[in-house]
């Protein structure tokens, strides 16, 4: 009896050893501003949807949502997928999330406003039932349009374990108050994301872009 | 109030060094003592240890000894089972066809006999009577006709019976020749087959020099001779040399082989779940890649060209046999799959060009269709269980050399502790006598002082003497101690 134990002891100290718990698994959700202000832009928007889909492996989530209508619906949600685990199968769903994000891009207009907080707690919402391990949120926007100052917008988010990473945009018009304008807007998402427990990071550069999943 | 000096008059260097000197003379004795005491210490404990090494390394050589002869004894053994066991087979063999081979024999002699005794038949003779009637017809007739007539019908007779009694020899000469020449293919026969068994004798005999050779090596063995000890240690380090390198090359192959279907795998076990750090597809490769050497072990412990795990070697031949079959069914699966993986894996890597293509937004490049390549994974996909199944081998050697070879290495890695053990006792004993010596030295001038006062001037030579002779006074009175009828006969003089 006394052996018995000690050998199953000995077993599930081996299983608990081995077994990973840890989900290593990744959710995307990419939110992309297609207004006036970088509508051009959706070209560098779906360079980085395909980064995206290269390095998605099976079981992880993607998402891309617009955010220029306004307010944010269920409408707005370009694609979602969570990728098979069998590669094969996920190499298909990945070729269908592609043509779907180039549909999008073909037969987009310009919204009027953006609603980037709405679309922020969507990406929240849909990676936390996507159960995965490591939850992204990607901007690609220029944040203008929506101010933080605005109260009905001043939503506080729960963004523990999530990073919003945001990837600067070509300004086609410069800001009457310059560049300054801009790094306020950046420091005031900074503060909202970092209060609600998040972590943000700006990427300046595109080229760079392979660099958002090492953090 | 401190910073008044204490001594009332300032400190004279001379004066202080002169103290000093006089203070080192009169702590000489226990300060070398004491120094002395604190080296032996050293010493001793280091010798001790050494001692303890060598004992250590001593009982390591002598289980590598035993190691060794019983490995010996265990191969010299398997050999000459196999011999005995290719002998049975020999001797099965031949007898089996023995009882046919005496039938046959016993049949072509039996014949052989008939027509040698047909071939001995004595050849008609003319009638007994001939000899009587030839005088008779030799005699000169005067001219009568009746008597004429009738000497030539006696002359006509016997020629008559004289061309039969030749043409009757000539038949019997011509059937007993038939005869002969119906002999000689027996003879031919009997000669083949005397030839045979003559071979399988000689085989016989060749192998029994073998077995000679074998008991002799055997006999060494167990008589544990240093000639049987030097040839196994070397042939084990031999094998352990080959054998390691056996096994590196199968670990290249199994290498090459786990790339081929990790990738794969993700398909049947998933890509994106881990266990512990590693991809599930890795370790589940890498499980299927161990599943395989487990088989090849257990088939070649089934056709007991192994012997790693004595209960398959002791099962009876039809549970063996089963055994062989299902492990080699098992084999063929495995192999089969990897082949299948192979095939996935080269298929998995077209999929995934023409995805980063479709991504990269490029035109597709349409590859030209050649099939060498994944023919060439497949068939590697399928050999390389059958070429891991046989790492069996190497690796039984690689264990059982391993066992002499880790032993030889040990005990000459105890050897060198100690040395080096007794190498640094030395260096402790003499070093307390160096400083003792070296005390000496820096208050020679009051030992010259004390030397010219007693008529014994002082030198660094009397000082290791000195020393010296302390240690031989404590080794001489241990010795008195251990045996007091020594002492006795020393102080008795004798």
């Amino acid at each position: 009896m006394k052996r018995c134990t000690i050998l199953a002891l000995l077993m599930g100290l081996a299983i608990g050893g081995c077994s990973d718990a840890q989900n290593r698994t990744k959710g995307v959700y990419m939110l992309i501003d297609a207004s006036a202000t970088c509508g051009l832009e959706l070209n560098n928007a779906q360079t980085v949807v395909s980064y995206l889909l290269g390095a998605a492996q099976p079981e992880d989530s993607l998402a891309v949502a617009r955010v220029d209508t306004g307010s944010f619906t269920g409408k707005d949600i370009i694609a979602t997928m969570t990728f098979d685990r069998r590669p094969s199968v996920a190499n298909n769903q990945k070729r269908a999330f592609q043509k779907r994000v180039n549909d999008f891009a073909a037969d987009v207009k310009n919204g009027s406003a953006i609603d980037i907080s709405g679309g922020i707690l969507q990406a929240i919402e849909y990676l936390n039932e996507a159960r995965v391990g490591r939850k992204y949120i990607l901007i690609f926007a220029d944040f203008r349009g929506e101010s933080t100052r605005d109260r009905a917008r001043n939503i506080s988010f729960q963004l523990s374990d999530v990073s919003v990473i945001a990837l600067k945009v070509t300004r086609l018009a410069p800001d009457s108050r310059g560049p300054a304008n801009d790094l306020e807007r950046l420091e005031l998402w900074r503060a909202k994301v970092e209060d609600g427990r998040g972590k943000w990071q700006v990427i300046d550069d595109l080229e760079r872009i392979d660099t958002i999943f090492n953090h | 109030m401190f910073t008044e000096p204490l001594l009332p008059v300032a400190p004279n260097p001379i004066l202080l060094l002169a103290l000093l000197l006089a203070a080192m003379y009169f702590a000489r004795k226990p300060f070398q003592q004491a120094v002395l005491a604190f080296s032996r210490m050293v010493s001793n404990a280091l010798r001790l240890s050494a001692a303890s090494v060598r004992q250590a390394e001593k009982k390591l050589v002598d289980r590598n000894r035993e190691v060794l002869m019983s490995a010996g004894l265990e191969n010299a053994e398997r050999q000459a089972e196999r011999e005995f066991d290719r002998i049975n087979a020999t001797v099965v063999r031949n007898l089996n066809g023995y009882p046919t081979l005496q039938r046959q024999m016993a049949e072509v002699a039996a014949k052989l006999e008939e027509d040698h005794a047909r071939s001995m038949e004595i050849p008609p003779h003319l009638p007994n009577w001939i000899d009587i009637i030839e005088p008779i017809a030799n005699i000169k007739h005067p001219g009568d006709a009746m008597v004429s007539k009738m000497l030539a019908e006696i002359d006509r007779n016997l020629r008559k019976q004289n061309r039969q009694a030749i043409e009757g020899f000539r038949g019997a000469s011509a059937k007993r020749h038939v005869l002969l020449n119906r002999m000689m293919p027996l003879w031919r026969r009997v000669q083949k087959t005397l030839t045979d068994l003559g071979r399988s004798i000689s085989d016989l005999t060749e192998r029994t020099k073998t077995i000679d050779r074998l008991m002799d090596d055997y006999r060494e063995i167990r008589a544990r001779t240093d000639k049987a000890a030097c040839k196994l240690s070397s042939s084990s380090t031999t094998q352990f040399l080959v054998a390691g390198l056996v096994l590196l090359i199968a670990a290249a192959g199994a290498v090459i082989n786990f790339n081929l279907i990790a990738q794969p795998m993700s398909e049947m076990v998933g890509g994106g779940s881990f266990i512990g750090p590693h991809r599930t597809s890795a370790v589940a490769a890498l499980v299927i890649i161990l599943v395989e050497l487990s088989i090849g072990l257990y088939l070649m412990e089934s056709l007991r060209i192994t012997r790693l795990f004595p209960v398959i070697g002791a099962m009876d031949d039809r549970m063996r046999t089963r055994m062989i079959w299902i492990t080699l069914v098992l084999l063929t699966i495995l192999a089969g799959v990897e082949s299948a993986l192979a095939f996935m894996c080269d298929r998995m890597a077209s999929d995934m060009e023409a995805l980063r293509q479709t991504l990269a937004g490029v035109e597709k490049t349409i590859r030209p269709g050649s099939q060498i390549a994944t023919i060439g994974q497949m068939i590697m996909g399928f050999v390389l269980p059958f070429f891991l199944a046989f790492v069996a081998i190497p690796l039984e050697s690689f264990i059982s050399s391993a066992r002499t070879v880790v032993g030889i290495v040990t005990a000459g890695l105890l050897r060198l502790v100690v040395f080096l053990l007794r190498l640094s006792g030395n260096i402790a004993c003499y070093t307390g006598k160096l400083i003792a010596a070296l005390y000496d030295l820096v208050i020679f001038p009051l030992l010259w002082i004390e030397g010219v006062i007693t008529e014994k001037p002082f030198t660094i030579r009397q000082a290791f003497e000195h020393v010296s002779n302390n240690r031989q006074h404590r080794k001489a009175a241990k010795v008195n101690e251990k045996n007091p009828a020594r002492t006795h006969i020393l102080e008795s003089g004798e």
